[in-house]
């Protein structure tokens, strides 16, 4: 493990390449649910992309089919240029929810994937503490999840998907249960330490600002079944201040969006 | 209207107002927490100082009922006879506890990874739950004679059912999700268990550990109302053939005492190896 004076080493960050991929779910009645029509998207290693779309739209259905976490009904993803059928290990998944075990502390929480890969934890000791302090939780290590705020439980399940030194961030809208100003701080935050990593993410959500800030490229999906509307590369150097925002260029791409949401009835016009 | 820049004196004024109010607070919490802890120990007190004195009023023979001292004073004489009695009960729920527990927590899990396995069991389980197992003792006897294993049999079988019950909503009450944490790291079956399922069902195990231990005291004792040689349910039975009430009921507070004492050994390894969620805070 090598560390640049307390920063953060970068990633080789791992391609993925999902080629017609469909997901039908068979409901208890007995009909099928189309969850994603035919879906092709290629993403370069270090990439950052963000799926955006309306409630139900399939793109959580999407990432937990790159995460290996549910199979395919047609099509193949590969990730890395292997083949998936199962979860791939040079990836880390970040929950909606934190989903922390409770009954472990915030430092075994985050090395559990170095347990469950059978890796021995010590070497990965001063990782862990160097992502905590990256999220402003040094000292932290031998506190329960319980004795921490929603935002910092958060942060902790982010230090655990990062532990392992993942090429490749999987992000389900991972702060969509925190407040709005929590939020704000997470989002730079996950910049500041991307901008170090430069792994590839994939990452979920229905905002599209919190889309078009973050990432590189916006995949906008249609309601369902799932479909990609649009596949926009975002051009604006980083790193990005709050004052992007309110650039020409970021509203113009924010725009372009929503008149795609307003297009397929996700938001009215107004 | 706000005190910006309020002067020295307003700020000490304000600060011992408010380190009175935190005092008068703190003292407050304080009463009514000692209150609460004196609660149950005042009003047992009471209840048995009203049975001390109401029994020599209302003029009730030591044959109907006993008073407290003398029950207790029953309880230090004969204290060798409770004592080695005490200890054949204890083994027979222990060891038919300790049967159920493995048994039962082990029968869960199969419930629990096989979806045949549950649909064959659990409507026996259940079935077996309505017959009165109580009624079952004497012919456990006859099948399993007069000793130690129809008693172990009985306490086994009261403690079995809320053990694998206990256990199987443990286990199925889990987060989906949680499974898809552990799994997207690549955990198998056997790592899921152990690191997730199982800590995770552990309170809800412990629950049913702890009824089960109360039950198959129930059950050791019953076993020896039936037929026995020894043991607090023999000894009891026969102080009450004997018309010898006193020891009646001093093996009854035995009994109880069994009970009480079996319970707080699984509180024990709860506390040992169970995380409570409120634990921390």
């Amino acid at each position: 493990m090598t560390t640049n004076g307390g920063a953060l080493h970068r990633l080789h960050g791992v391609s993925v390449a999902i080629k017609d991929v469909m997901k039908i779910y068979e409901m208890r009645d007995g009909n099928e649910l189309l969850a994603l029509d035919p879906i092709t998207l290629t993403i370069t290693p270090g990439e950052f992309v963000a799926v955006v779309g309306p409630s139900g739209c399939g793109k959580s259905t999407l990432l937990s089919l790159i995460a290996g976490l549910a199979p395919v009904s047609s099509g193949s993803i590969q990730v890395d240029g292997q083949k998936l059928n199962r979860p791939h290990p040079k990836v880390g998944v970040v929950f909606q929810s934190d989903l922390l075990l409770y009954w472990r502390t915030v430092i075994d929480n985050i090395l559990l994937p170095i347990e469950i890969k059978g890796r021995r934890r010590a070497e990965y000791a001063p990782r862990a503490s160097m992502l905590l302090d990256q999220v402003g939780l040094t000292g932290f290590e031998q506190k329960y999840p319980n004795e921490l705020s929603g935002g910092m439980r958060q942060r902790v399940s982010i230090c655990r998907a990062l532990v392992q030194e993942p090429g490749l961030l999987l992000m389900d809208e991972p702060f969509g249960a925190l407040d709005a100003l929590t939020r704000e701080q997470m989002i730079t935050d996950l910049q500041a330490m991307w901008y170090q990593l430069k792994n590839t993410v994939v990452f979920i959500t229905h905002s599209i600002e919190e889309a078009v800030f973050l990432a590189d490229r916006v995949i906008v999906m249609s309601p369902r079944p799932g479909r990609v509307d649009l596949d926009r590369r975002i051009e604006i150097e980083r790193p990005r201040s709050w004052k992007t925002r309110i650039e020409p260029r970021f509203v113009e791409y924010m725009t372009e969006i929503r008149t795609i949401f307003e297009a397929r009835g996700v938001l009215s016009k107004g | 209207m706000s005190a910006v820049g309020g002067s020295m004196s307003t700020d000490v004024v304000t600060r011992e107002a408010l380190e009175r109010a935190r005092l008068r607070r703190r003292r407050r919490r304080n009463t009514q927490a000692v209150i609460e802890s004196l609660a149950a120990p005042v009003l047992s007190l009471l209840l048995l100082a009203a049975w001390q004195i109401l029994v020599p009023l209302l003029g009730l023979s030591v044959f109907v009922l006993p008073t407290p001292a003398q029950i207790v004073t029953r309880i230090a004489t004969d204290y060798r006879l409770l004592l080695t009695n005490s200890f054949v009960t204890l083994l027979e729920t222990i060891a038919g506890f300790l049967i159920a527990a493995l048994t039962g927590v082990s029968t869960a899990f199969a419930i629990f990874y096989s979806r045949v396995f549950e649909r064959a069991i659990y409507p026996l389980l259940v079935a077996m739950q309505t017959v009165p197992k109580v009624a079952l003792a004497p012919l456990l006897v006859l099948y399993l004679g007069y000793d130690f294993a129809p008693k172990c049999f009985l306490a086994f079988l009261l403690a079995y059912f809320p053990i694998v019950i206990a256990t199987v909503v443990g286990l199925q009450a889990l987060d989906k999700a949680m499974v898809d944490v552990v799994r997207s790291m690549g955990a198998n079956e056997w790592q899921t268990f152990f690191k997730l399922r199982l800590p995770a069902a552990l309170p809800s195990i412990f629950g049913g550990l702890k009824v089960g231990i109360s039950l198959a005291v129930i059950g050791a004792v019953i076993g020896e109302y039936v037929a026995a040689e020894r043991g607090l349910g023999y000894l009891q039975l026969q102080a009450s053939s004997q018309f010898d009430t006193t020891l009646s009921f001093a093996s009854l507070v035995i009994i109880s005492l069994l009970g009480v004492i079996t319970f707080w050994g699984i509180e024990i390894l709860e506390r040992r190896f169970v995380f409570r969620r409120e634990a921390a805070k």
